[in-house]
């Protein structure tokens, strides 16, 4: 049995019961159920055209189900009265259904989770193992979510924008278990990029690509964080890199700029620097520029404040770093580290310690520590 | 099988005999420290004894209800003199003297020196269920 091929199929499965007028629980429902007949059968009787046979299974599942519901007796009239629906285009189907998961009704955590289920086919259990909550919690969250999307027509395309952070939430969460959420992200981009053709899209999956390419260098065998500057490069996953840079150049030459365009510029210039020392620091300034103005996000110019400190010296990043909020996550690490650079070892090192104190994961406290750490030390020495 | 919640505190515990903070230690300290509690982990994992276990962040807010109407009341962060858990592993265990072996051995976890913290942790027992057979 296939298990990726009837996970590549579900999402369009749904889009199109969804668009022959199933209500969007009942559909989920139906194609779970054909899935399983498929699971049953195809091993002893395999079929030509696997979409079409579970669209089929699906739809019929549906409409049992729907004229069991007595309660239901208006719809069914009205399914009845339908015609028979022709074949649909299955990438349009399948970018509805992403519009439906990421609805601007649904909290975040809940556009994730459907999306995950609907469109990525995971099953809960996997979900709930990569966001390490108990299966009933993920269950119910799937559930509500469902109801919350269940009236919603799937006529018109929503915004992509949504779409889109939903997508890149999925990436940043990282993985545990037998899911591996970057990789599962990248799919269903590269799934809408194949959808929809917009250079945001474009961008996105760019900027995923670049980051996944330096995974490998990015954690060191006790699992402990390796800064940018101490990667070792030659861990890139260079094709992956290649190809990020190439999406990136055919969405920029667009001209149509957008947050996701800029920030995978950025990453591509990190990817571009055959050591530390050859970051082209002024460009990446120039592209934190583009980011506040598109986003206005004290986050960016946070980020930019360091890009300051490596293209124009500490000092300099420094200066850029008092206009902030020092209230702003990751500021104290970044004041800490321009002050190390800046010379000031005993400040950095009271800075380093005050991060890890407010570090909002495992590995980034265990870092922060070790660098306060190593500065107390070079200076007790 | 007894279920049983090990503690580790930031504050609010005795001290540790080798009481020296964190990032008073060197880099490779650390490390070793972090990995002595991974490889506690993964042994007890192989044992089938290991539940679960997270850490905790420094910070926490104390949360009451407000009244009818109102938005809940809190006292924001702790205050610097209050009890705060650091972390806590839960274990599944036959008994409880093996609950406390596995607590002392948590508790040698190396720190500044590469020494034994000799730190304290707080061991509580779950509730359970009653037995549906009592004999």
């Amino acid at each position: 049995m296939d298990e990726a091929l009837l996970r590549s199929l579900t999402p369009s499965m749904l889009g199109i019961l969804v668009r022959r007028g199933a209500d969007f629980a009942a559909a989920e429902d139906a194609v779970q159920d054909a899935l399983i007949e498929a699971v049953r059968g195809w091993p002893a009787d395999p079929p030509r055209d696997p979409k079409g046979w579970l669209v089929t299974v699906a739809w019929r599942k549906f409409l049992d189900a729907t004229r069991a519901d007595v309660a239901r007796r208006r719809r069914e009239d009205l399914v009845d009265e339908e015609p028979e629906p022709g074949p649909a285009p299955a990438v349009d189907d399948t970018l509805q259904l992403y519009f439906l998961c990421a609805h601007p009704s649904l909290t975040p955590a809940s556009a994730v989770a459907l999306t995950l289920r609907a469109v990525g086919g995971l099953t809960t259990r996997q979900i709930a193992q990569a966001y390490l909550v108990p299966e009933a919690t993920m269950a119910q969250r799937i559930s509500r979510a469902k109801r919350t999307v269940s009236g919603v027509r799937l006529d018109q395309p929503g915004d992509v924008g949504t779409v889109l952070r939903v997508l890149y939430l999925v990436f940043n969460e990282g993985y545990s278990g037998d899911v591996d959420l970057a990789a599962e992200a990248i799919r269903l981009t590269r799934q809408l990029t194949a959808a929809i053709d917009h250079p945001e899209v474009a961008g996105l999956l760019a900027l995923m690509l670049l980051h996944h390419a330096r995974r490998a260098a990015r954690t060191a065998p006790d699992g402990s964080l390796v800064p940018l500057a101490e990667q070792d490069r030659g861990r890139w996953d260079t094709a992956l890199i290649a190809e990020g840079v190439e999406i990136l150049q055919t969405a920029l030459a667009r001209d149509r700029l957008g947050e996701f365009q800029a920030q995978a510029a950025v990453a591509a210039l990190h990817a571009d620097a055959p050591t530390a020392g050859e970051t082209d620091w002024v460009q990446i300034v120039e592209w934190y520029d583009e980011l506040a103005r598109l986003t206005d996000s004290p986050v960016v110019r946070l980020n930019r404040a360091v890009a300051v400190g490596e293209a124009d010296g500490p000092r300099a990043g420094l200066a850029a770093l008092a206009a902030l909020d020092g209230s702003l996550p990751r500021y104290v690490a970044v004041a800490a580290y321009l002050h190390e650079r800046a010379g000031d070892l005993g400040e950095a090192a009271r800075l380093y310690a005050e991060a890890a104190h407010q570090a909002p994961n495992f590995a980034e406290r265990d870092h922060l520590t070790r660098q306060a750490a190593r500065l107390n030390a070079r200076r007790n020495r | 099988m007894a279920k049983y919640l090990l503690l580790k505190h930031y504050r609010g515990a005795p001290a540790p005999v080798n009481d020296v903070p964190m990032d008073k230690w060197t880099p490779e300290e650390i490390s070793a420290h972090v990995q002595y509690m991974q490889d506690f982990a993964d042994r007890l994992e192989k044992s089938g004894e290991f539940v679960d276990g997270q850490a905790l962040a420094p910070e926490g807010t104390w949360v009451q209800y407000g009244g009818a109407g109102r938005p809940p009341v809190t006292d924001g962060p702790f205050a610097e003199t209050k009890d705060l858990i650091a972390g806590w592993m839960v274990i599944d265990v036959d008994s409880y003297e093996r609950a406390i072996e596995l607590a002392g051995e948590l508790s040698a976890a190396p720190g500044a020196g590469g020494r034994p913290i000799h730190e304290w942790l707080e061991l509580r027992p779950f509730l359970a269920a009653p037995p549906t057979i009592t004999e």
